[in-house]
């Protein structure tokens, strides 16, 4: 795993990411990856190459220039999908499956709970839940949702 | 299927004469917001409708049209390429992941011409197989909370010994009813007019005494002989819930293993079908008394006086107001502390096994805080609980003291009136606070019943759980009369993930039966999970594994595995004798067929050194036992059961070398006639195979024999490069090792001999010498560098 501090990146014509390390290596198709996607979202992030051979190592997303931090954000934009769960509008039930209507920051829509198991406690009051096809929705902190849902989630807690 | 419906007022502007031929409704947006839009490929055009946009956008479909496909995090996409560049890109999650890959594949077929004679019409699709499949997860409905009365399912075995429990229930508590009748004659006619100066007769006075002893002893006898039937027939629903769950968990996926914490099994099927069982036998008993008896002495008190009745009614809707508030409080209270018990057995199960982990890093105290916490959590549970609880029944109690009292006033009232009588007024008191007891009691069960449901509801949870490795509806038979396959493997574009993660991606595969395949390549790359889809411990989540031509999805599971033999890693030995675990596959072998398995796996000289030999008990894991004794017996295990096809999942990956030549030996009669699949990371254990198959990140990189792939200078060379490397590196450190201990000129021979040689051997590319010199080296079955898969 050799580390690159210093590079380049670009956006090619497929939208691909271009990586140009200080040796004049290109890599095409490299993908920014955060180490602690929930516990550190802005530092230790890797760029990997298209077979996942990490390229280059970032500590810290601001020390990078402006012209990368917006390619990466842009990129890590396109890819991570983490819904957060604004309100539980209703519950079929609490055996499992449940399938619940929720609302999220990004849109309405409908989750299947397999079983209490795929709740997942976060440090600091959060809880992460993966429905059936494997769709992560977070719930950064459960005091901040209102009543009714957390009276709906108490029942799987 | 379809989160999201679309609305009709977009249907796609098709031309005359064309038709949709593949569609998929996108569920996301550009910036994956949740939005509605759709895909469609016809014969001539792919037309997309992304949400926001204000129509439909269409491409004439081309040879250099390109569509590709790809998932991360729960999120699929699918850009629309040309050689130029990137034309469009829709996004979906992994809900519409079967109508994508759909799509793709009427694409491909539409832009390119097919190729005559191509096969892949006749692998059968996951969609269509999934009719013929029956039980489908979706389609199960929710269970209802009313999960104590599905326990009727459990209980209609038993509904005469049940009659029979309430017929003897009904006439107790009718003999009980007896002896306050008998208190109001006793005080009218005898005691009241004795205190005005009529003499005692004793005629009448030991008649009525009489009464009520036959009565007491009337009561005894069906009370014991209803307690007893009751209770035989409540530890009897108990055992068959238990055995019941147990059996269904035993037919559930790997999948399910792999999701759930053994600690909150065992607490589910121990403890909560014992509180059911418990339940049933005392305090749904003493409910149906309860409710029996209030409704008797209601009866009795009406006949005698309707007006006092109806005031001793009083504080019922009060009570029944209560109960109600605290009920659902009181369930979901013992729902958590269920569960937090199930927490704790976790860090239980966790810990024990794990404890030479934990001693190693002296972390004992971080274990015992572990523990700690989960039983503070418990506490906290149990603390709002018991606050409710603890309100809850002294609250009745006070009104059913409220209630005397006011029984009490209006009596000397209406005595005082001369409305009632003495006696009347007497047996009132006593049957009231028959009913007073009863129903606090009652209220008391109320608590005691949430408990019961509760636990009812975790243990229908496993109950309800479809396996996600179906028994076909419609099994076809496996192989010949005797269910003997002859073990052609043909793996047809198989695809697999775990959770949103691919771990096998369009893998393709035959091997002929008795051919021996090697799988290799680094740790993560997706071969112990190929042998696990071959053996159906997980369904592939697209293209199809077939076994004689037939997919492995249409046999009956446990006909199918039958025909498998599986060695593993670490091989689990169950408590219990050699020969038992050596019989595990088939129980009713003789011990002369044991004894014949046992020599082919190398195993029955070292048994035979046992003090008690074949009979000896290995422990919990087989403690007593060496790891290649283990592995021995393991392969004798799956030796008896005669597969046609053979697993050996890195079967000599834990034991030193010295051991793995004696595996090696028992393998070789395990293997002749069988196809045989064969995990390896140590390239030395695969001599034998007749093709190597190298997987990288769950596809199939490289295919063929040993000599042929080291000439092509691919991925094998590689591993094989880094083994010999590794192997050199030891061999040489140890012999110089040994050189400085005793630096006597025959060792320093020995050691400029063994790196000489050892060297020789890694610049070479045959296999033997690799062999001889990975067996002669310490064994440490150093990983490569596993990198985690994107």
């Amino acid at each position: 795993m050799n580390q690159v501090f210093e590079f380049s990146l670009t956006r090619d014509a497929f939208g691909r990411l271009v990586m140009t390390s200080i040796l004049g290596e290109v890599f095409v198709g490299v993908l920014p990856v955060r180490s602690f996607p929930i516990t550190a979202p802005n530092e230790a992030l890797a760029l990997v190459g298209p077979h996942g051979e990490e390229l280059a190592w970032i500590d810290q997303l601001d020390t990078q220039p402006e012209s990368v931090r917006t390619l990466i954000a842009e990129e890590l934009a396109a890819r991570e999908f983490m819904p957060e769960i604004v309100k539980i509008l209703s519950v079929s039930g609490f055996g499992a499956p449940s399938t619940w209507d929720i609302e999220t920051n990004r849109g309405a829509t409908r989750l299947t709970l397999r079983g209490e198991e795929y709740i997942r406690r976060l440090a600091g009051g959060g809880l992460l839940i993966t429905d059936r096809y494997g769709i992560q929705f977070l719930i950064p902190d459960l005091k901040t949702l209102d009543r009714q849902s957390r009276q709906f989630l108490d029942r799987f807690l | 299927m379809n989160r999201l419906s679309i609305p009709n007022c977009i249907e796609p502007p098709l031309r005359a004469g064309e038709e949709a031929l593949a569609v998929l409704h996108t569920d996301l947006d550009e910036r994956l917001c949740f939005a509605r839009g759709r895909v469609v490929v016809t014969s001539a055009r792919l037309l997309a409708y992304s949400p926001g946009d204000q129509g439909w956008r269409s491409w004439a479909l081309s040879k250099d049209l390109k569509l590709q496909r790809r998932d991360h995090a729960g999120v699929a996409s699918l850009e629309l390429q040309n050689s130029q560049g990137r034309l469009a890109r829709w996004r979906h999650t992994l809900a519409q992941q079967d109508e994508a890959a759909r799509l793709v594949g009427v694409f491909e077929r539409q832009s390119a011409p097919r190729p005559t004679g191509s096969v892949d019409e006749e692998i059968p699709d996951g969609a269509a197989l999934e009719d013929s499949l029956g039980a489908d997860e979706e389609e199960q409905a929710p269970p209802s909370t009313w999960a104590l009365l599905r326990l009727g399912r459990f209980a209609r075995p038993y509904r005469t010994e049940l009659a029979l429990g309430l017929l003897l229930t009904l006439a107790t508590t009718a003999a009980t009813m007896v002896p306050p009748y008998l208190t109001m004659p006793l005080m009218d006619d005898v005691l009241i007019p004795y205190q005005n100066g009529r003499p005692i007769d004793s005629g009448q006075v030991q008649g009525y005494l009489g009464g009520l002893l036959v009565a007491a002893l009337i009561a005894w006898i069906l009370g014991w002989a209803r307690t007893w039937l009751l209770a035989r027939v409540s530890e009897r629903i108990g055992a068959d819930l238990r055995t019941a769950a147990f059996a269904h968990l035993q037919s559930l996926s790997l999948e399910y293993f792999g999701s759930k914490r053994t600690g909150d099994l065992i607490a589910r099927i121990g403890n909560e079908s014992d509180r059911i069982c418990v339940f049933l036998s005392l305090h749904l008993l003493d409910f149906t008394n309860d409710v029996l008896m209030i409704l008797m002495t209601a009866a009795i008190l009406v006949s005698i006086d309707p007006k006092s009745a109806l005031v001793t009614l009083v504080p019922l809707p009060f009570i029944a107001w209560t109960i109600h508030l605290v009920r659902d409080r009181l369930r979901h209270g013992f729902e958590k502390v269920d569960r937090n018990w199930g927490e704790i057995n976790n860090v239980l199960t966790d810990t024990i096994p794990g404890i030479r982990v934990v001693k190693a890093f002296a972390q004992e105290n971080r274990e015992i805080a572990r523990f700690r916490a989960a039983n503070d959590r418990n506490l906290a549970v149990n603390d709002r609980v018991n606050r409710v609880w603890s309100l809850f029944s002294p609250t009745v109690t006070l009104m059913t003291e409220l209630g005397l009292l006011v029984v009490w006033a209006t009596g000397i009232w209406q005595v005082a009136n001369d409305r009632i009588t003495v006696g009347v007024l007497a047996a009132f008191l006593a049957y009231i606070g028959r009913f007073y007891i009863r129903l606090d009691s009652m209220s008391r069960i109320v608590s005691l019943t949430q408990k019961a449901a509760a636990g009812a509801k975790r243990i229908f949870d496993i109950l309800d759980h479809v396996s996600s490795v179906p028994d076909p509806v419609n099994p076809v038979a496996c192989g010949d009369q005797t269910g003997r396959l002859t073990g052609r493997i043909q793996i047809r574009g198989i695809g697999f993930r775990y959770g949103h993660r691919a771990v096998i991606r369009g893998v393709d595969l035959d091997i002929a039966p008795g051919q021996m395949i090697g799988l290799v390549g680094h740790s993560g790359s997706g071969k112990s999970t190929l042998v696990n889809l071959i053996c159906r411990f997980h369904d592939v989540s697209e293209g199809a594994i077939l076994v004689d031509g037939v997919d492995i999805r249409r046999y009956a599971l446990a006909d199918y595995r039958r025909n498998i033999g599986l060695v593993l890693q670490e091989p689990f030995l169950f408590f219990g004798t050699i020969a038992e675990n050596i019989a595990y596959g088939c129980p009713q072998a003789t011990r002369a067929e044991i004894v014949k398995a046992a020599r082919a796996a190398r195993a029955h000289e070292f048994i035979l050194r046992l003090p008690h030999g074949y009979d000896s008990v290995v422990g919990e894991r087989g403690q007593a036992l060496s790891g290649g004794e283990r592995q021995r017996i393991s392969i004798a295990r799956a030796l008896l059961i005669d597969p046609r096809i053979l697993i050996l999942d890195e079967a000599t990956s834990s034991v030193d070398t010295t051991t793995e030549i004696e595996i090696q030996q028992a393998l070789e009669n395990l293997i002749r006639g069988r196809t045989t699949i064969a995990v390896a990371h140590r390239l030395s254990t695969l001599r034998r195979a007749d093709r190597l198959v190298v997987l990288d990140r769950g596809i199939v990189v490289e295919e063929g024999g040993h000599d042929e792939l080291m000439r092509r200078d691919g991925a094998y060379r590689k591993l094989y490069d880094a083994q010999a490397r590794q192997a050199a590196t030891e061999a040489a450190l140890e012999a110089a090792a040994a050189a400085a201990a005793e630096p006597t000129i025959a060792a320093l021979h020995q050691a400029a001999h063994l790196t000489g040689a050892v060297l020789a051997a890694a610049s070479e590319s045959a296999s033997i010498p690799l062999a001889a010199t990975l067996n002669a080296a310490p064994p440490p079955s150093r990983e490569p560098v596993a990198e985690e898969e994107r």
